[in-house]
């Protein structure tokens, strides 16, 4: 057993700190955030000039096939940055769909130029504000076209393209690929509690689309195991925000003064930040387990994926929560950016479906009896 | 990153296993699967008997203490050989209960201030389970606050007379020797006047009560020191460095702990899995799944979180105080499941009879052992305040008795 990332691994994971570092900063993050831009181009040039959209794709499609760990710990760095980039629907979303169910010739269509970075993919599922069922789903595909309107697509203002879930012929769910530059499909800013992120809804007018890989009556269960590997890597993201939050915290607490003393010397505070730390740590160790099940592709990893899911959700929901306490007043100014990891935090958990849906895909995922 | 077994290790592991098919008390398997946290039960066998039996089969066939050098009783095996042991051994591992105090703390304080020969001469005996130990350390006066203990140790030519008063002394009354700190000089700050000595608990002047524990069971003692004479040579580090040495042993405690944590997570499932709930089942029932949700995170997370130690420490990296996090999650956790659980129950989860409670009644003995384990070992306060201080590196606490002379110390009850 080595349960550790291997010193390439975390090599790279320097790389991209040290870039995220000298461009992703507070100021980046505010452009997208106060409506300047859609995204932070200058990162995801960034992010291009190292390659890092190539990670985990095989040579054969333009990839780098450097594996899921590296692309995990790359996710962890974007988390820590807050960068607003459509990376997490490009990369964990679309180019997997298209890695686990593309026909060979979507592959070649589509892969090389993603892992370019030279095209931005997302995915588009939700309809309605409720969660997300299959019986939700009444986009309709027919004669080679979408019709019907997506309620929010995480970067669907930013996107090239769509993998839409969708039903064909009134019947079964499926995956389709969907130029979304075309006339037939119009786009609209939504605002969310975190505009760092693009949302945008999107309504389709029997717009040309592509069944996505053989099989029209699988989308359900394809989405479900998009979602699983997705999971593991968004995971790493909200890790990196939980640390972060927990870092500003801290330097606050040592640094602040009440009654004569650093406030982190409070030992309300203290116990708080220390049960930030554990939350953290536990979501970690969790998150390692599952990077190791989906770069062995494990058949564990959905117990692993939602396992860490569920724990990172509520590492980053605590930690960017508590981040607010510890600053008082300051901690719920515009100004500092506590709120940006509160919000972020938020956002993330709902991105591929919230707390409760991962929770009950835990539990249904848990072996009988006492071995789990 | 990998998780299964090295060639290595692989072989190793099968190796255990044929040993211990061979050789494990099959007669106890059942009595000790139904065992309740805190209360290893043998069935008609005597469980202090069945432990020294086992343990000194263990050692006999060179499976004792298996991470010690070879010379004292050990087998000189890898931080990862052990960890394979330990999953092979299984339930039988709950025999060991009784010398983990003694193996796991007194032991790692014994190599690491003790002289050649004191290692030679109770080393060995301490592995195969022929000799137990305790470990001396809490007094009424002070649990948390460790340092500021009161027994006191003066010189008398070559050795040092001791008076006093420890408590909570888990397994005295079994015990054959124990670790003691004492104070030598109160005229120093608190942390500057103690000295660590080893004895013998048969000494003459050596008064052991039991204490009669909130769960019924009688695991620790009050231990009186009455004019008690300990040789010089017993001594463990220097005169006045008694904090130090303490630190080696609450350091191991948190590893000798933290290793083998129960969380009360695989007793809760597998009622759960065939519990009724109202008309249903209560798999089924929403609150109850996202418990299991958040419980089973928990458990993998420090299931996790302890490979990662381990493979830290196979690759010579010292263990620090973030393991601190293990005791305080599964603490905390296992009272929480052990109320869930019965609640689930309705009234007849009160029943403790193990006849016909669900689980041999396992979870009421954790509802009603667990409160300990918040306590025993530096309570959740004191792992928090290391978290914050010594990981987090946040301000220490204000100290009402910094600097000053232990004998100038403000105390209350
Ligand atoms: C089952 C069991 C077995 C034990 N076995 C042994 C043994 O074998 N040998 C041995 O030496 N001892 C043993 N102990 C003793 C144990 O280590 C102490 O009970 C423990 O350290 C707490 O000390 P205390 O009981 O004096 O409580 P106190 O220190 O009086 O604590 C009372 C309360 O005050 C809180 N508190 C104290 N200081 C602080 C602070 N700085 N910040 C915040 N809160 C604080 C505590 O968290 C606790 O809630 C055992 C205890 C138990 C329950």
């Amino acid at each position: 057993m080595d349960f550790d990332f291997s010193q390439d691994e975390k090599m790279i994971r320097e790389q991209v700190r040290k870039m995220l570092s000298a461009r992703c900063d507070s100021g980046a993050v505010r452009s997208v955030f106060e409506g300047r831009e859609a995204y932070a181009s200058h990162v995801w040039q960034g992010l291009v000039e190292m390659g890092v959209m190539a990670t985990a794709i095989p040579e054969e499609y333009g990839g780098v096939g450097a594996g899921y760990p590296s692309l995990c710990l790359v996710a962890e760095q974007l988390g820590a940055h807050l960068a607003p980039t459509p990376f997490s629907s490009s990369v964990y979303l679309a180019t997997e769909a298209l890695l686990l169910f593309g026909t060979e010739a979507q592959k070649q269509a589509w892969l090389p130029r993603l892992a370019a970075g030279e095209i931005i993919g997302t995915l588009a599922v939700t309809e309605t504000v409720a969660q997300a069922t299959a019986d939700s789903i009444q986009l309709a595909f027919a004669d080679g076209g979408l019709s019907g309107a997506k309620l929010i697509v995480p970067d669907g203002g930013i996107a090239d393209f769509a993998l839409v879930l969708a039903r064909a012929n009134g019947g079964a769910l499926g995956l389709y690929i969907t130029d979304l530059q075309q006339d037939s499909v119009t786009r609209e800013a939504v605002a969310t509690v975190d505009p760092s992120r693009n949302s945008s809804s999107i309504t389709f007018a029997q717009s040309s689309a592509q069944l996505l890989g053989a099989a029209p009556d699988q989308g359900w269960s394809q989405l479900q195991q998009v979602l699983d590997r997705a999971a593991v890597l968004l995971a790493f993201e909200q890790l990196g925000g939980a640390q972060a939050a927990l870092d500003m915290a801290v330097n606050y607490a040592q640094e602040r003064f009440a009654f004569g003393r650093p406030i982190g010397s409070f030992q309300a505070l203290k116990h708080m930040m220390a049960d930030m730390y554990v939350a953290l740590k536990l979501a970690e160790s969790n998150c390692y387990y599952a990077a190791w099940a989906l770069a062995t592709g494990s058949a564990e990893l959905p117990l692993a994926a939602a396992t860490a899911r569920v724990a990172a959700i509520q590492a980053f929901q605590l930690c960017a929560r508590d981040n607010i306490q510890v600053h008082g007043g300051m901690g719920f100014t515009w100004e500092f950016d506590c709120h940006l990891f509160y919000r972020r935090s938020n956002y993330l958990t709902l991105q591929l479906g919230g707390l409760a849906e991962w929770e009950n895909k835990l539990v249904d995922r848990l072996p009988a009896g006492e071995a789990a | 990153m990998d998780f299964s077994d090295t060639k290595e290790e692989a072989t190793f592991r099968s190796e255990v296993r044929a040993w211990i098919k061979d050789a494990a008390p099959t007669y106890l398997h059942d009595s000790l699967a139904a065992s309740g946290f805190g209360n290893t039960r043998t069935g008609e066998y005597e469980p202090l008997a069945e432990a020294k039996k086992w343990q000194k089969k263990k050692a006999d066939g060179g499976w004792a203490c298996i991470q010690w050098p070879k010379e004292f009783g050990g087998r000189g095996a890898t931080p990862m050989e052990s960890v394979i042991w330990g999953q092979e051994e299984g339930l039988y591992g709950k025999l060991a209960g009784t010398f983990i105090i003694g193996q796991g703390m007194c032991a790692p304080t014994l190599m690491a201030y003790g002289s050649e020969a004191h290692k030679q001469r109770y080393l060995p005996p301490l592995a195969s389970g022929e000799e137990v130990w305790c470990q001396l350390f809490s007094e009424p006066q002070s649990g948390s606050d460790l340092a500021g203990l009161r027994t006191r140790a003066e010189q008398d030519g070559n050795e040092w007379v001791i008076n006093g008063q420890k408590i909570w002394t888990s397994g005295a009354h079994i015990s054959d020797f124990g670790i003691l700190i004492t104070r030598t000089d109160p005229e120093v700050p608190k942390h500057r006047g103690l000295t660590m000595f080893f004895l013998n608990m048969k000494s003459p002047g050596v008064t052991i009560k039991p204490i009669k524990q909130a769960n019924g069971e009688s695991g620790f003692n009050e231990v009186y020191f009455d004019n008690v004479r300990i040789p010089d040579s017993q001594r463990l580090g220097e005169v006045g460095g008694g904090w130090q040495v303490s630190l080696t042993t609450l350091m191991n405690e948190r590893l000798a702990i933290g290793g083998s944590i129960a969380t009360g997570f695989p007793e809760f499932k597998a009622l759960i899995d065939n519990l009724p709930l109202g008309n249903g089942r209560a798999i089924d029932n929403p609150a109850v799944r996202s418990k299991l949700a958040d419980w089973y995170v928990k458990s993998a997370g420090l299931r996790n979180t302890a490979a990662r130690a381990m493979t830290a420490l196979s690759k010579g990296e010292v263990p620090g105080p973030e393991n601190s996090i293990g005791k305080l999650v599964a603490g905390g956790m296992m009272q929480d499941i052990a109320k869930f659980a019965l609640d689930l129950q309705g009234l007849g989860g009160a029943i403790v009879d193990p006849a016909i409670a669900a689980s041999s009644a396992r979870l009421q003995a954790m509802l009603l052992r667990s409160p300990a384990v918040r306590i025993e070992g530096g309570t959740d306060q004191i792992l928090r305040n290391i978290i914050a201080e010594r990981v987090l590196g946040l301000p220490e606490e204000l100290r009402a008795d910094k600097g000053i002379p232990f004998n100038k110390i403000p105390s209350g009850r």
